[in-house]
C-alpha cells in the first residue's frame, strides 16, 4: 500500500510541475497576441491618457513576470480574476460552466464507456465473425466524420423527423434533472459516437493481444468456455492499455466539447470559450485553458494509479 | 504401473495439419496409440516431431491455424474429433487436464494461484469453492510445496519457477483427473529442481492412479516417468516399446541414433604450464546490478585452446562474469587482464583491438541475427568492421568462414535468418564471432535450444575451429552432459561464489564438494531406477547428517 501512496504522490509532483509548464505555456502565449489588450477595448478612439490609465488599472503596466505570479497564485487559490469583458468575477463565470461541461461529459462517458468496453470484448469473443466486422465498420465510420456533421445528421433524423429530443440543448440552474437528461441527450450521444471507436478497439486489440498467451490456452484447457476465459483471463490483463485510452478519451470530452457545445447551444466551458476568444476576453481565455490543463493531467493520473492497482506484479512485491 | 487392462484412450491413424501462409499441410501423418488406465506413456521426439500436437489432440484440442484431418481419438468411449464442442469441454480439466511446459507463462499473472488451482472443480462443478481451496492445500501439502497453507494466496511473480511447476501439477490434480497430459514438464527449469518436480509429479500420479501422457525430448526423464515409451519423427511413429526394452535394445535406426547422442566426448587438453600466461583471467571480480551484488571475489583463468566451462543453476552468476569479461557491466572490484594486460572495466574505454579480441556467441540465435539482414551482411560486417576488409576481399573471406562452419557458400550467403533451421543460425552465429578473428569466445548456453543431434554438431563443429585456430573458449552452460562432452576445465558457480574449479577428470571424480555433488548427481541417468535410487540414497544421507546432529 505504502508503494503506492509514494507513487501516487510522485506523480502528483511530476503533474503539479507539468501544470506549471503548461501555466508559462498559456501566459506566454496571450503575452505574445499582437496589440494592446486595452487599446482593444477602449477602441480606436480613446485617447492615450485613457488607454494608461486603463492601463494601470488592469495592471497592465507591470512587467510580465509579476502579473504572472499575480495571476499564477490567483489561480492557485481559485481566483482567476476579472473578467475583461464584463467585469465579472471569472471563478463565477466558469463555476456553473463547467459543472455543466462534467455534467455532459459524464452523461456521454456513462453511456460510452460500458458500450465501447462491451462491445470491444464482443467483437473480441467473436473475433473475425460479421458481428466483429459491422461493428468496426460502423464505430470507424463515426469517428470518420466530423462532429459537427454527426451532430447535425442526429438532429436531422432524431429531432427534425422523429421529433423525440430536442435540437437545442438549453439548460439552466432550474431545469429539473429529467429534463436536463433528455435536453442533453442529442450532444451526449454525438460524443459518445466520437469517442467509442477508440475505446472499443484498444479493447478489442488488447484483448485479442493476449490470445496467443500460454495461461489462455490453460484457461481454454481446463473446459472453460470462450466469455469465461476473455472475461476472467484476458481482460485483467488487458485493463492497463484499456484504462488509459479511457482516461485520454475522458479528458476529450471534457476539453473537446467546444464543437458539440457550440452545435447544440449549450452552456458550457467550450461555449464560454469560444465566446470570450471573439470578445479578446483575454483572463477568461487563460482561466479556460488552465482547467482543461488540469483536467487532462488529472486523467493521465489517475490512468497511470489504476493501471498500477490492476497490476499485482507492481502491487505484491517478492 | 498399469492397473487394469481398460483402454482409457484410443488414438487411430491421427492426422493433423498446420496451417502456414494459407496453405495446409500435414504436420502428424496417422499415429496410433493406446493408453491403459493408470498408465504412463512417454512420447518422445526432437523439435517437430509433433508431440505437444498429439499430446494435446488427445484432449481434443488444437492450437489455432491447426486442425485434425483425419482418424480418431476416443476417450473412454467417447469419440473426441466427432463430439460436440460442449462435450469436449465438459472433459477438459475435469477428466483430462494438462500440465505446460512453462508454468511461469501459464499461470495467469493477475490472479492468485488458489483461484487457478480451484478453477476447474468449481467450474464444472466437482466441489464448492471452500472445499475445493481445502483440497488444492491438501494437494500442495501431498505435493511437498513448502507453505502449504500460505503458498496459494500468493500470486504467480512471487513464486518460483519450480514451485510453480508443482503447483500446476496440483492444479492438473484438482479434478482428480483420468489423464493428465505434462507437455516438458521440467524443460525449463534447473536440475537440481528438476528432480524435485519429477518426483513430486510421480508421486502424484501413483498416489491417484492417473494415466499419464509424458512428453519430452529428454530420454533421461522419460526413462524415470514412463511405463511405455513412444519414439515419433517429424510426426511419424518410429518405434514403440516398454521402458525398459525400448532402453536396452531399441530397434530403429532413428532411436539408436538418439540414444548414442551422449555418446560424444572429447578428451581432456592437460593443464596449461603455469608459467603460461593465460588469455583471459578474471582477477578477484565483484560486480553488482545496483545496490544488488551478484558476483563476489570471482577469480578464474582461461588458456589458449582450452575451454572453461562455467557451469551452475540459473542466477549463479555465469553470465554475469562473461558481461564482466566483455566490459558490459564493469566490475565493483576487482580486474580482467586479457593476455596479462589489464583491460579497461568498460567496453567503451577498451581499444578497437581488445573488442576485437573476445567475441559471444548467444543461446536464442534466433533472436541475435537481425532477420532483415541476409547472411552475407551479417557474417560482412565485422569483418569490415574489424579486419577492414571490402568487396572482393570480403567476398573471400565471407565464403571462407562459411566453408569453415561447413555451410555451403553458394546456397546460403544470400539467405536471411528466417530461411535457416535453428542449428543453421547457430552456425551464422558461430561464423560471426570467427569473423573478427578474436582469440577467445565465450558461449552463453550455445546448445541448450537446440535438439540433441543439432547440439552435438554444434559442440563437434567447436571443437574443430579451437584445434584449428587454437581458441580459449569460455562454455557457459547449466548442462552436465556438455561440460563433459566439451570442456577442458570446469568452474562450478553458486550464488555468485566459484565454489568449485579444476580439470575436468577431477571434477567428474570423487569426492566433490557438496555442491558439485548435488549437482553431478542431478542429471538424470538413462537408467529406469534412478530416479529412486537417488531419492532414496539422499533420504539415507538426510537421515544421516540429521542422526549425526543429533
Amino acid at each position: 500500500m505504502q508503494l503506492i501512496l509514494k507513487m501516487i504522490l510522485q506523480r502528483l509532483g511530476l503533474g503539479l510541475f507539468t501544470l506549471f509548464v503548461v501555466s508559462v505555456i498559456i501566459f506566454s502565449a496571450v503575452e505574445l497576441l499582437p496589440g494592446d489588450l486595452a487599446q482593444e477595448i477602449l477602441g480606436q478612439s480613446a485617447t492615450p491618457e485613457t488607454v494608461a490609465a486603463f492601463r494601470h488599472e488592469l495592471g497592465l503596466d507591470k512587467p510580465a513576470i509579476v502579473r504572472y505570479m499575480e495571476w499564477l497564485g490567483g489561480a492557485a487559490t481559485g481566483d482567476f480574476g476579472k473578467s475583461l469583458a464584463n467585469g465579472r468575477e471569472i471563478a463565477e463565470l466558469i463555476g456553473t460552466r463547467l459543472a455543466n461541461t462534467l455534467l455532459l461529459a459524464a452523461y456521454a462517458a456513462v453511456i460510452a464507456i460500458p458500450l465501447a468496453v462491451g462491445l470491444g470484448l464482443l467483437a473480441a469473443l467473436y473475433r473475425n465473425t460479421w458481428f466483429d466486422r459491422s461493428i468496426n465498420i460502423f464505430t470507424l465510420s463515426s469517428i470518420s466524420f466530423p462532429e459537427f456533421f454527426v451532430a447535425y445528421i442526429l438532429i436531422l433524423w432524431l429531432s427534425v423527423h422523429a421529433g423525440v429530443f430536442p435540437s437545442i440543448a438549453n439548460i439552466n440552474e432550474s431545469t429539473p434533472l429529467w429534463d436536463r437528461l433528455i435536453r442533453m441527450f442529442l450532444p451526449a450521444l454525438t460524443l459518445t459516437l466520437v469517442v467509442t471507436a477508440h475505446m472499443m478497439r484498444m479493447t478489442r486489440a488488447a484483448i485479442i493481444n493476449l490470445l496467443a498467451a500460454p495461461y489462455i490456452e490453460m484457461a481454454r484447457l481446463k473446459g472453460l468456455p470462450p466469455r469465461v476465459v476473455i472475461l476472467k483471463h484476458a481482460l485483467p490483463n488487458a485493463l492497463a492499455p484499456i484504462i488509459n485510452v479511457i482516461a485520454l478519451n475522458m479528458a476529450y470530452l471534457i476539453t473537446g466539447v467546444v464543437v458539440v457545445e457550440v452545435v447544440f447551444v449549450y452552456p458550457g466551458l467550450g461555449q464560454l470559450l469560444v465566446d470570450s476568444v471573439s470578445k479578446r476576453d483575454i483572463t477568461v481565455v487563460q482561466a479556460c485553458c488552465l482547467i482543461f490543463a488540469v483536467v487532462y493531467i488529472l486523467f493521465n493520473l489517475i490512468a497511470d494509479v489504476l493501471s498500477i492497482a490492476t497490476n499485482p506484479r507492481l502491487l505484491h512485491k517478492k | 504401473m498399469a492397473d487394469t487392462d481398460e483402454i482409457l484412450l484410443s488414438i487411430r491413424g491421427l492426422k493433423i495439419e498446420g496451417r502456414s501462409e494459407e496453405v495446409w499441410s500435414e504436420i502428424v501423418h496417422g499415429v496410433d496409440l493406446d493408453l491403459h488406465r493408470g498408465e504412463v506413456l512417454g512420447l518422445i521426439g526432437e523439435s517437430g516431431a509433433g508431440k505437444s500436437t498429439i499430446g494435446l489432440a488427445a484432449m481434443g484440442f488444437t492450437r489455432d491455424g491447426c486442425r485434425i484431418s483425419g482418424g480418431t481419438v476416443t476417450f473412454d468411449g467417447i469419440e473426441l474429433t466427432r463430439s460436440s464442442v460442449r462435450t469436449r469441454r465438459a472433459l477438459r480439466g475435469k477428466r483430462i487436464a494438462y500440465v505446460a511446459q512453462s508454468a511461469a507463462a501459464s499461470f495467469n499473472p493477475a490472479h492468485r494461484l488458489i483461484d487457478q488451482c480451484t478453477e476447474s472443480a468449481v467450474h464444472h462443478h466437482v466441489m464448492s469453492r471452500s472445499e475445493a481451496e481445502h483440497d488444492a492445500i491438501d494437494l500442495f501439502r501431498r505435493i511437498q510445496l513448502p507453505d502449504p497453507e500460505d503458498i496459494g494466496f500468493r500470486y504467480p511473480h512471487q513464486v518460483s519457477g519450480g514451485q510453480l511447476q508443482r503447483a500446476m501439477t496440483a492444479m492438473a490434480m484438482s479434478c482428480r483427473p483420468d489423464l493428465i497430459i505434462f507437455d516438458e514438464p521440467t524443460t525449463a527449469l534447473d536440475v537440481t529442481t528438476q528432480i524435485e518436480v519429477l518426483a513430486a509429479i510421480r508421486d502424484a500420479v501413483e498416489q491417484f492412479g492417473t494415466a499419464a501422457i509424458y512428453i519430452t525430448h529428454d530420454l533421461a526423464v522419460v526413462a524415470q516417468m514412463a511405463d511405455r515409451i513412444l519414439v515419433l519423427l517429424k510426426g511419424d511413429p518410429v518405434e514403440e516399446a516398454d521402458t525398459r526394452t525400448m532402453l536396452a535394445e531399441p530397434q530403429e535406426e532413428y532411436t539408436k541414433s538418439l540414444w548414442a547422442v551422449r555418446s560424444f566426448k572429447r578428451p581432456e587438453k592437460p593443464l596449461a604450464p603455469p608459467e603460461e600466461t593465460p588469455v583471459v583471467s578474471v582477477d578477484h571480480v565483484t560486480a553488482a546490478y545496483g545496490t544488488l551484488t551478484v558476483l563476489h571475489d570471482v577469480s578464474f583463468d582461461i588458456h589458449r585452446g582450452r575451454t572453461v566451462a562455467v557451469v551452475g543453476e540459473s542466477g549463479s552468476g555465469k553470465s554475469t562474469a562473461a558481461r564482466c569479461i566483455t566490459g558490459l557491466l564493469p566490475p565493483t572490484e576487482g580486474t580482467i587482464l586479457f593476455n596479462g594486460e589489464e583491460l579497461a572495466a568498460d567496453y567503451r574505454k577498451r581499444s578497437w583491438d581488445h573488442l576485437r579480441q573476445i567475441q559471444m556467441i548467444y543461446q536464442m540465435a534466433d533472436t541475435a541475427l537481425n532477420p532483415k539482414q541476409r547472411i552475407r551482411d551479417i557474417v560482412g560486417r565485422p569483418i569490415e568492421f574489424y579486419l577492414g576488409l571490402k568487396g572482393k576481399k570480403k567476398e573471400e573471406r565471407i565464403r571462407a568462414l562459411l566453408d569453415q562452419i561447413e555451410l555451403e557458400p553458394d546456397d546460403f550467403i544470400d539467405r536471411l535468418p528466417a530461411e535457416l533451421s535453428g542449428g543453421q543460425k547457430q552456425r551464422i552465429g558461430i561464423a560471426r564471432a570467427l569473423a573478427a578473428e578474436p582469440e577467445f569466445i565465450i558461449c552463453d548456453e550455445v546448445t541448450s535450444a537446440l535438439d540433441q543431434l543439432v547440439a552435438e554438431g554444434i559442440l563437434k563443429l567447436l571443437a574443430k575451429l579451437q584445434d584449428d585456430f587454437n581458441l580459449a573458449y569460455m562454455f557457459i552452460t547449466h548442462d552436465l552432459a556438455t561440460v563433459k562432452a566439451i570442456a577442458d576445465e570446469v568452474v562450478v558457480m553458486k550464488e555468485g561464489k566459484v565454489v568449485e574449479a579444476g580439470p575436468k577428470s577431477e571434477m567428474f571424480r570423487p569426492p566433490h564438494h557438496a555442491y558439485t555433488d548435488l549437482l553431478l548427481s542431478s542429471v538424470p541417468e538413462m537408467d529406469p531406477d534412478w530416479l529412486d535410487n537417488l531419492l532414496k540414497e539422499r533420504e539415507e544421507a538426510g537421515v544421516k547428517i540429521e542422526s549425526a546432529g543429533n
